[in-house]
């Protein structure tokens, strides 16, 4: 019995460092992704970007931290104060735990449950309720204004999110993302499918309200949208939530699309897992370069795009991917 | 022995999600006690240039935004059904496909309605 | 096993101590968030259950959908006006007719169960190699296709109910016809100027 017991806690102590190495690594990725904002927005307006603390600016993400943790919390007098800071944790939370799922490498994955996809989808379904909650709980009308506005662009990307999904399920035959990965080793489903992955980055880009749909926060109208009210550390899970979804989205997109893990024309020299990191550096490239150079939508273009272009687009394709899948008797076996 | 496996997968899920929400817990307690809190009333009052609240934010919103959200559950369904179909469509072969084509169909003469109806229109 | 039945005694009470909240909370807001951590915990029988399928489309359309719904019109509700007292009264016999029924409905399902002669094992939600989402995959669509063509339907009363309820056209708002404007003939034309010398 005591040999059962040290052998479960075995088994947990490994799993516990392992999950605490994977949040240590996503929390360093998520400041230096500043960072590497910064210093692209930088580049496309032929500016320096922070380059004074440490050595090329490389402390600036610690320098922010430190400064943000050591503010006043403020939650103000009309506002409902368990929610309020509820809504930060939530946000940051589910951000993280997007990441139990993800594949590393072969096998590199903290749990590999047969529906990864459908959890993902899940998590990603999940995103409004900071958001929502935020608003409704500062009772301020700024807050309340962006909270309705993103609430209703996030679920309206979300559709054409779930149809793109199911097109990648087709030529996976898996719900289980370390499949989907081994079924693009002959090829990368962002060939056949590459205006889905455009689909995909797009509404990413809505669902993570980041330019060219950041509406939501809408400096020059909404003065911050939901997190108005929001200082020192509630206001920074916020902020790393953003950054955190910008990191799952471009993960996802990696996933689904640019083969994971795998290594592009069998350079395998460099393991499984610095592809992937490679990969998803690119990814987020396009997430800042988009920043760089869109200028903002207009809501009712935003609503447009969503109902009346990429929804039916993603349902006619999915509907030909699955007709030519069909037609031609290419279906995968599915396991 | 293959159900202890399965549950031994989602454990660190669960696991994981504890974690990610005691290190938002550890992060606003921390800074809370590590800062000194100074409130008094004009801090702490809603953002609202410079005037005083009128009354409360939270108040009736255009009826839109909730058939978006309608419209939302019902796509968010007919995805539901396609995830299954998606990953057997192999197994249940030609008469499987032309179910769900039918339902499909069936649900594209609702959305041609609403696109008709203007429903799918921001004012 | 232990751990199993143990998060299967958290799950069902939380599940149940959520749902009593539901009920009795004051503010409608937290009646919609203790439903939203209701149905966390039925995911989580669902999973303990071996049913996956089924616990992830739970979150997804009861909390990512159905929920946001209950929240948005929760939310822009007059939270003060509501007694909920006199409203709990009035209909506590209605209340108490649907609950007996939906106690009925158990008992017979339940009885059913045990009468079919029904093991933990046979109703294990993984049947062998292949995973839950395929064994579900392989029977709705073509075995249960009237169920199912039958909630298309229903979807597309829902879809069209919901439009003639709910949309009503406002004439004073300005739209914008993407199409007439792009087909409006050119007004500008476009000039090439030479670096330095102006127009």
């Amino acid at each position: 019995m005591a040999d059962l017991l040290a052998t479960y806690i075995g088994h947990f102590g490994v799993m516990f460092v392992g999950i605490l190495c994977v949040v240590v690594v996503l929390l360093l990725s998520m400041a230096y992704l500043t960072y590497y904002e910064r210093k692209v927005l930088a580049a496309a307006m032929l500016r320096k970007g922070p380059n004074v603390t440490g050595p090329f600016g490389l402390l600036q993400p610690m320098a922010d931290g430190l400064k943000l943790f050591l503010k006043e919390t403020i939650v103000p007098t009309g506002s409902n104060p368990v929610l309020f800071l509820l809504a930060p944790v939530l946000t940051f939370g589910l951000a993280l735990v997007g990441w139990s799922v993800i594949p590393f490498g072969p096998g590199l994955v903290i749990s590999n449950i047969n529906v990864g996809v459908l959890y993902l989808f899940a998590i990603s379904s999940l995103g409004v309720y900071g958001i929502i909650i935020a608003g409704w709980a500062s009772n301020s009308r700024y807050a309340f204004l962006g909270a309705m506005r993103s609430a209703a662009q996030m679920v309206s990307y979300e559709v054409s999110i779930g149809f793109v999904i199911v097109t990648v399920l087709l030529c996976a035959g898996s719900l289980n993302l370390s499949k989907v990965v081994e079924a693009q080793s002959h090829l990368w489903f962002c060939i056949p499918l590459f205006p889905m992955m455009i689909v995909f980055f797009v509404s990413g880009l809505a669902e993570t309200n980041r330019a060219p749909f950041d509406l939501v926060e809408s400096e020059s109208e909404l003065v911050a949208g939901y997190f108005v009210e929001y200082s020192a550390m509630a206001f920074a899970l916020f902020y790393l939530g953003e950054y955190m979804n910008m990191i799952l989205v471009s993960g996802m997109t990696t996933v689904l699309f640019l083969g994971g893990w795998l290594a592009p024309f069998g350079l395998t020299f460099l393991p499984a897992p610095i592809w992937f990191g490679l990969k998803i550096f690119v990814v987020l490239f396009g997430f800042l370069w988009a920043r760089a150079t869109l200028p903002r939508f207009r809501y009712d273009q935003l609503m447009r795009l969503g109902w009346k272009i990429f929804l039916p687009f993603s349902i006619v394709y999915m509907v030909a991917v699955a007709g030519f899948l069909v037609a031609t008797g290419n279906l995968p076996n599915g396991g | 022995m293959s159900s202890l496996n399965y549950l031994g997968e989602y454990l660190p899920i669960f696991v994981f999600l504890v974690i990610a929400l005691a290190f938002g817990v550890v992060a606003i307690a921390g800074s809370w006690l590590a800062a000194k809190q100074k409130p008094d009333a004009v801090k702490l009052a809603a953002y609202e240039c410079g005037f005083e609240a009128f009354d409360d934010a939270r108040r009736k919103f255009d009826v839109r935004f909730y058939l978006v959200s309608i419209l939302f559950i019902i796509f968010d369904l007919e995805v539901a059904f396609l995830f299954p179909w998606a990953i057997s469509l192999s197994k249940i072969g030609l008469y499987g496909f032309w179910s769900m084509m039918l339902f499909l169909a069936v649900l594209t003469v609702g959305f041609i309605y609403e696109w008709k109806k203007g429903a799918l229109e921001w004012e | 096993m232990i751990i199993a039945s143990l998060l299967f005694y958290l799950f069902a009470a939380v599940c149940i101590g959520s749902a009593v909240v539901v009920v009795t909370a004051r503010n409608p807001i937290h009646s919609v968030l203790f439903l939203i951590l209701a149905f966390f915990n039925a995911a989580g029988l669902f999973v303990l259950l071996g049913a996956e399928f089924l616990a992830m489309i739970l979150v997804i359309v009861y909390v990512g959908a159905v929920a946001v719904l209950f929240l948005f019109v929760v939310m822009m509700l007059d939270v003060e006006a509501l007694a909920i007292p006199d409203t709990l009264k009035r209909n506590a016999a209605v209340g108490a007719g649907i609950g007996f029924v939906l106690v009925a409905e158990l008992v017979l399902v339940a009885s059913g169960w045990v009468s079919g002669g029904g093991t933990g094992a046979s109703v294990l939600a993984i049947p062998g190699d292949v995973t839950n989402t395929q064994a579900l995959g392989a029977l709705i669509y073509t075995h249960y296709i009237y169920p199912f063509q039958g909630c298309g339907l229903v979807l597309l009363v829902a879809m069209i109910g919901a439009i003639v309820l709910t949309l009503r056209r406002r004439p004073d708002t300005k739209r914008q016809d993407v199409s007439t404007q792009v087909a409006k003939p050119r007004g500008v034309r476009l000039v090439k100027v030479p670096t330095g010398s102006g127009v």
